[in-house]
Formats: structure tokens, C-alpha cells, sequence
């Protein structure tokens, strides 16, 4: 017999032992679970939820096995799939009086039922793949080009309105494929021109030429800044991903970057792919409109209104704080015309504020409306599945121009970035399109996990009892050996919480 | 109890030539197939969708195939999968129009080719064009870069005798499981591919025991001529590679038998993979040292060092 030292043996005894806890959780399965999350983005998950939640299950006799919460969602395991049902219907009844206007998502979804003692641990189990579980697997190709075209579009305003306020002449802007060029009649204006650009444009590279008797300005945009923009464009695309996703109230959504302009979305227990590519592929529109402050500021008038009768060509809305506001149908601008929305803070007073870009077209009908509007107040509207919030609603101080827009007043850091953050939410920064997809029903996926398994064991058996046969007592150490790594093995992957998929489990029943 | 109790040497390579004709043999056979046929390769590749789903009763294949073409969807693939309740559906790209909506279309025409019973979508794949041609081309470079690490390391652990040879077997064991997939006209997919690239590691594996054991002879025993040599190489390695890979088979085995048509052609490849990958590695890569004349005198320049690399 070989002897080893005693701490060599401790230290297996004592790895074996850490591998076994941390591959228990795997071994205790999943419970049904109702997830709560939020669906508006004004809306966050705080403690009082939790509270309401909870009393609501006490008031419908429903028992739970333990209430979890962290920063996006609420669960609550419940023993079985007949409670998680009724729960369900509770959470939806209570927690969204209207229907058609749901603040919360409440979702099935299922959650470890291993003990608290091993969660504490970090002992959690792994995380099953698509192809395991059931979901939908997308993965979208953003177009870039779109992005610049747009930017590039946003830009040729920009000089439009630069141009016109320096008094330069111009014969026209065009955008010309990737390149913005500016015609001028003579050179000297040209080159006045040129040196405001350099000084007042420092993500395009400036190029004089001439053509015949014209002379020309070409702008190409800057390589740091063509991939600035691609970058703003994949964050932004994803961030309304997100704040789609969060409406079809999937428990365990994936958005993850993929390459340089690929986006991967995984949908776990979501089968209706119908619904899921709307939602991804829907716009939600943003919608400019003036406020009628008069019939506002009538409390009789607003009470018929909330009531379902508000004057003739006005309709009502909820400002973000949940007071109604009469805002009339005529839409002023839609988001269309909006090419950004930035949080930023305004030069003099220092206060907070949100810088809007509109577009040439934009810009005009802007300067337009707000001439003719001064001391009234606007309101920003974000329209998603056909309701609307008004997101914003200042007052015009003076006519704007130039299309760009700086809202500010008693905002908060945090709330400026939020509103930045809703109207950007609004539009998808470049088109994108569904380049792959995979769906994968639960029924199959269980049959995988099954399959799988048994393959697995099966394989494993054979092996152990052939070693036994043939080496005898050695055989029976190696087929110890064996389990102990793919314990190891299974511990490690826990602890990692790495996704298991089928070819994982392949790969597992090999080594 | 132990299998192989041998105690004289087997004369393999008596029979060298033999078996470097057969191998050529399947070889060119593999190739012809691989040319005229092609592989059947899965929409991974291609692009396209594929959809699986499964019927209440037995829907009529023809009659489904026949609703698809008529509601205009070019050359659809469908046949049944696993059961005759289950189908497998596949329709190449479509030039034109949205390709991402086919399985939306192809759901509305099955419930159209069957009325009252109706099919329940089980899984559904699409893949771009775009991605499928990356796919493809990402494969290969795998493949490709695999086999160019494989050469570096054999080249600087033995020499180049043993690291050609070695990579002629285990790219004559890739070439002749592709050469199977193309005649069955079996779908090659991802898995297939991870498949084909495990058996090179295994294939690999097994020359480098091999050739260990040549090495080991050349410098223990003296007055053996290089086919004893490497016969005695192979026939006292060859226990362990039977065990070794029996294993390994039984996992795949029973892979193939339990783990449903998902894993299939995973553990079909890799069955073909490793009978070869043993046939390989001692009957194809040895001889073919042999004919590229390795001898004792490449042996014994540096005796002091490598003193210790007697693995197995």
C-alpha cells in the first residue's frame, strides 16, 4: 500500500467534500415561481412591493416557500403548479388594476429549491442552456450604415444652421453617400467656411475642392468618430432591447454584445416567437404636442376629463408624477425627427438638463411652433403599444432654432439621465435585422435533458462494470476516481455558473 | 481476467503494404464521394430554417409537401424525425423577401395541409446567409488550424518522419468519416464538426502513444530491424489502445442508443472516428513511417537527455 501523509488525504476528503455541496443544488430541481418585474422604466422595484405583494398573497390564502427580491424583480416560490397559477392571477389582479395598462410584468418562472443554507453558500445550480430549458435564441445584425446615414443626416442640419448663423452663403447640403458637400459661389466664402467647420465640427475631416465654378466643402466623418457612433449605436439598440424585453415579462432575458455589430437575445421559456420578434422589431414612437394649460388648470373641466370626457381635441394623459394633463391632438413633431438625447448640464446656471438633437426638418417646424408658443408648455409624449406618457412637459421660454433643444428645471442628475434615457429608449439608433434564430419547445427541451442523462449513465454504467470485470479491485478505484471528476467536474460548473447544454452534456460523458 | 495476454510480437508489418492499399483504397473512395456527392450540410451552414414539429396522429408527408409548394415556398424539405408523428421540416433561403418570417408562414401552411390536426411547433432554427457562410468558413479554419498545431507539436516532439506520418492518418481518419458522410448523405452539422475535430484529438493521442513506444525500442534494444521494431511498438501498446478506446465507445454507444436524434450524428462521427483512429495509428501511420525510413541512428544522437519520456 502507498502511504500518504495525512494532510493529502484531509485534502481530498476535504475537496470531495466542497465538490459534493457545491454540485447538491443541481440534485434538489426547480420550484415554481411567480416573477413580479417592472415594466416601465419610471417604475422601480422598492421594498413597499415587496409589502404589497406579500399582503396580497395573505389576503387570496395563498401559501409561499420564501420571497426573494433584488434590484429589477420580486419572486415567490410556491409549492406547486396549481398555487403558482393562482398567484399569478392574484399578483396580475392587484398589482395592475388596468389591464390594458400594466406597470408590472407577473411571470412564471421557476427557481432553485435547493435550501437557503446552500444559496447563502453560493451553491447554486447550473444554468440551463436554450436547448435544455426551452426559449428562443435571436441574433440580430445592427446596420451600421444606417447609423452613420442617419448621423451624417443630423450633421448636414448641424452645418445648415452653423452656416446660416454666420451668414456664409451657401448653394446647398447635401449628403452624398458618406460624405456631407457643401457648395459655395465664390472661394473666399469657401474658405471661411472651412476654418468655422475645423473649428466647430471636430468629427469630420474637411476637404476643399472645386468643381467647374463652384466650390466645394466635402466632410467625411472621422474614423474615431464613425466608430464612436457605431458604439452608441449597438448601446442604445440594446438598451431598448432591454426595456422591450422587460414587457414580455421573460425571467431570465439574455442581451449580450456579439463581434463589433451583433446582438444576441435569448429568451428563455418564451415561446411565442410571433410576439417576441414584434416586440423586438416594434418601435416604440416618441410624439411632440403642445398642452392645453387652460383647460389643465380647470379643475372641473380636468374632472370630466379624467372621466372619459375631455374637451373637444384634447386628449388626457399622466405626467411621469401621475398628474393628468390635457394635451392636444395636433402632434407638433414626431421622433422621427430626433437624432439624439443626451444628459447634460446647462452653461449657466449649472442646473441639470436633457440636450435634444432634432434633424433639419425638424429643427424648422420646431422654430416654428415655438416662436408662436412662448411662455406655453410642450409635452413630450412616448407612445408604446398605443398609450402614451408624458415623459416631459416644460415651458417654452423663447423660439428655439437650430434644432438643438435643452430642456432643464428642477430635475435631478438622475432624473435628466432617465428622461434622456426614455426618449432615446423610444427609437432603435440603427435598424436591425434577425439574421438567426433558434426555438426550442419545452417538451424538447426536457426530452434533451432526459436523453442526455440517460446516455450519460448508461455510458458511465458499462464503464464501471467492464473496469470492475477486468481490474478488479483497481477497476473499482478507477470507476471511484472517475465519479469523483465528474463530481469535480459538475462542482466547478456549478460554482462558475456556466451554462450546461447539450453538447455539454456530451462533453461531460467523454472525459 | 485480462484480454490480451500476447507474448510474441504480431508481425504487422508483413503486412504493411496490404494495408496502406486498402487505406488508399477507402481513401480515394472517401474523396470520389466527397466530390461527386458532397456533403449534406445542415442549414447551419447554408442558411435557411428548419422546423420540427410534431403531430397529434400521423400527418401525410406528401400532402404537406404538396399545401407547402402551393402556398409558394421553393423545393421544402419535409420528412419524418424519430417517430411518423414528428416531422422535420427544412426550406432553403429565400432570395427575396424576409427570410425571418418563413416559420411564421410555414406554421399558418401545416395548419392549412391539416385540419383538426393540428401540429405543435417543437423547435425552430433560421439562419442568414451571412451567418452561415461565416459558420462554414470558421469551421475550416478550425479544422485547418487544428491540423497545423497538431504537425507543430509531433514535429517538435519526435521528428518529421513521425509528424507526417501522424497527420497523413489522422487527415486519411477525417477524410474517410467525411467520405462516410457524404455517401450516407448524413446531415453534417455543428456537432458533427466538433465530432470530427475530438476524433483528431484522440487519433493523435494514439500515434503519440505509438511512436513513444518506437522511439523507447529504438534506444533499448539493439539488433531489431525497424518493421521489429515497430511491431513490437504496436502489439505492446496495443491492449491499452483496445481499452482505451472500448471506453470511450461505450460512452459513444450508448450516446447513440439513448441520446436521440439530437446527438446522433455527434456520436455516429465520432463511432467512425475512433474505429479508424485505432486502425490509423497502427496500421497507416506506422508503416508509413517505415517507408519514409526511419532507423536507429536518428535515435541515439542526443542519448542522454529524453531519458525520461517513457510514457504509458
Amino acid at each position: 500500500m502507498n502511504r500518504y501523509p495525512l494532510w493529502k488525504n484531509a485534502l481530498i476528503a476535504v475537496i470531495l467534500v466542497l465538490g459534493l455541496l457545491y454540485t447538491l443544488p443541481n440534485f434538489f430541481g426547480e420550484a415554481p415561481a411567480v416573477q413580479v418585474s417592472s415594466v416601465k422604466a419610471t417604475i422601480k422595484i422598492d421594498p413597499q412591493l415587496l409589502v404589497r405583494v406579500e399582503d396580497t398573497l395573505k389576503a387570496m390564502g395563498v401559501t409561499h416557500d420564501g420571497l426573494f427580491s433584488d434590484a429589477n424583480s420580486i419572486r415567490v416560490r410556491l409549492k406547486d403548479g396549481d398555487t403558482q397559477l393562482k398567484a399569478k392571477d392574484a399578483l396580475e389582479k392587484t398589482l395592475n388594476p388596468v389591464a390594458s395598462d400594466a406597470s408590472y410584468s407577473v411571470a412564471l418562472n421557476l427557481l432553485s429549491s435547493s435550501p437557503q443554507w446552500l444559496t447563502n453558500l453560493h451553491a447554486l445550480p447550473m444554468y440551463l442552456g436554450l436547448d435544455l430549458r426551452g426559449g428562443v435564441h435571436f441574433l440580430l445584425q445592427v446596420d451600421m450604415k444606417g447609423a452613420l446615414t442617419k448621423r451624417l443626416d443630423g450633421t448636414a442640419a448641424d452645418l445648415r444652421t452653423l452656416l446660416r448663423d454666420k451668414d456664409l452663403r451657401h448653394t446647398g447640403i447635401n449628403r452624398e453617400g458618406n460624405n456631407v458637400v457643401i457648395k459655395f459661389r465664390d472661394e473666399q466664402t469657401r474658405d471661411k467656411a472651412r476654418d468655422l467647420l475645423n473649428d466647430n465640427q471636430p468629427d469630420l475631416t474637411i476637404t476643399a475642392g472645386q468643381d467647374g465654378a463652384t466650390f466645394t466643402l466635402t466632410g467625411v466623418l472621422k474614423p474615431a468618430a464613425e466608430k464612436r457612433i457605431q458604439d452608441f449605436a449597438l448601446k442604445q439598440n440594446i438598451t431598448t432591447l432591454h426595456n422591450r424585453i422587460n414587457e414580455l415579462g421573460v425571467s431570465e432575458p439574455v442581451i449580450q454584445q456579439q463581434g463589433a455589430d451583433r446582438i444576441v437575445v435569448e429568451l428563455p421559456g418564451v415561446q411565442d416567437t410571433a410576439k417576441a420578434k414584434d416586440i423586438l422589431g416594434r418601435t416604440a414612437s416618441l410624439e411632440v404636442r403642445m398642452v392645453d394649460d387652460e383647460n389643465s388648470a380647470n379643475a372641473a373641466v380636468m374632472a370630466q376629463a379624467l372621466h372619459g370626457q375631455p374637451p373637444v381635441g384634447t386628449d388626457v394623459y399622466n405626467e411621469r408624477g401621475g398628474r393628468p394633463l390635457l394635451v392636444r391632438k395636433q402632434v407638433v413633431l414626431t421622433g422621427d425627427r430626433l437624432v439624439d438625447a443626451q444628459a447634460g448640464f446647462d452653461n449657466q446656471t449649472h442646473e441639470p438638463t436633457v440636450n435634444l438633437t432634432l434633424d433639419s426638418a425638424g429643427a424648422r417646424i420646431f422654430k416654428d411652433v415655438t416662436r408662436d408658443n412662448v411662455g406655453k408648455r410642450m409635452a413630450i409624449l412616448l407612445i408604446e403599444k398605443g398609450k402614451g406618457e408624458v415623459v416631459t412637459a416644460p415651458v417654452i421660454r423663447s423660439e428655439i432654432g437650430g434644432g438643438r433643444v435643452q430642456i432643464s428645471g428642477r430635475m435631478s442628475t438622475t432624473e435628466a439621465s432617465d428622461t434622456a434615457l426614455l426618449l432615446r429608449a423610444g427609437s432603435l439608433a440603427a435598424p436591425m435585422d434577425i439574421i438567426e434564430e433558434r426555438t426550442i419547445g419545452p417538451s424538447l427541451g426536457a426530452e434533451n435533458i432526459e436523453k442526455g442523462f440517460h446516455s450519460t449513465i448508461w455510458g458511465f454504467a458499462a464503464i464501471a462494470v467492464f473496469m470492475s470485470l477486468y481490474y478488479l479491485l483497481f477497476g473499482l478505484v478507477s470507476v471511484v476516481a472517475l465519479a469523483s471528476n465528474v463530481l469535480l467536474l459538475f462542482a466547478l460548473l456549478s460554482l462558475l455558473q456556466a451554462t450546461l447544454t447539450l453538447p455539454g452534456i456530451a462533453a461531460i460523458a467523454l472525459t | 481476467m485480462e484480454f490480451f495476454r500476447i507474448r510474441q510480437d504480431i508481425p504487422f508489418m508483413r503486412h504493411a503494404l496490404v494495408f496502406n492499399i486498402i487505406s488508399l483504397i477507402t481513401f480515394l473512395l472517401a474523396v470520389v464521394f466527397l466530390v461527386t456527392k458532397g456533403l449534406h450540410l445542415s442549414i447551419e451552414f447554408t442558411g435557411g430554417t428548419l422546423m420540427e414539429v410534431s403531430y397529434a396522429e400521423a400527418p401525410e408527408v406528401e400532402k404537406i409537401r404538396n399545401r407547402m409548394i402551393a402556398d409558394g415556398f421553393a423545393d421544402p424539405q419535409v420528412q419524418n424525425f424519430g417517430s411518423s408523428r414528428e416531422l422535420l421540416i427544412r426550406v432553403p433561403l429565400a432570395r427575396d423577401g424576409d427570410s425571418s418570417k418563413v416559420a411564421d408562414r410555414v406554421m399558418i401552411s401545416l395548419q392549412a395541409a391539416a385540419a383538426g390536426n393540428a401540429p405543435q411547433m417543437k423547435r425552430v432554427e433560421f439562419v442568414g446567409p451571412q451567418v452561415g457562410k461565416e459558420l462554414a468558413s470558421d469551421g475550416a479554419m478550425a479544422l485547418l488550424l487544428v491540423v497545423i498545431g497538431i504537425v507543430i507539436y509531433l514535429a517538435i516532439r519526435f521528428e518529421w518522419r513521425f509528424a507526417i506520418s501522424a497527420i497523413i492518418a489522422n487527415l486519411h481518419d477525417v477524410v474517410i468519416i467525411l467520405g462516410f458522410f457524404a455517401f450516407f448523405q448524413w446531415e453534417f452539422s455543428l456537432p458533427v464538426l466538433a465530432a470530427v475535430l475530438a476524433v483528431l484529438g484522440y487519433s493523435v493521442n494514439e500515434s503519440v502513444v505509438v511512436f513513444d513506444r518506437v522511439r523507447e525500442t529504438f534506444r533499448k534494444k539493439r539488433g531489431m530491424t525497424t518493421p521489429q521494431v515497430l511491431n513490437h511498438a504496436i502489439t505492446s501498446t496495443i491492449s491499452r489502445t483496445i481499452i482505451t478506446h472500448g471506453c470511450t465507445q461505450m460512452m459513444v454507444t450508448s450516446m447513440l442508443i439513448f441520446g436521440g436524434p439530437a446527438l446522433h450524428y455527434f456520436a455516429l462521427a465520432l463511432t467512425i472516428g475512433i474505429l479508424f483512429g485505432i486502425y490509423s495509428s497502427v496500421l497507416v501511420a506506422s508503416p508509413l513511417v517505415m517507408w519514409l525510413g526511419v532507423s536507429r541512428a536518428q535515435f541515439i544522437v542526443a542519448p542522454k537527455k529524453d531519458q525520461e519520456e517513457a510514457v504509458v
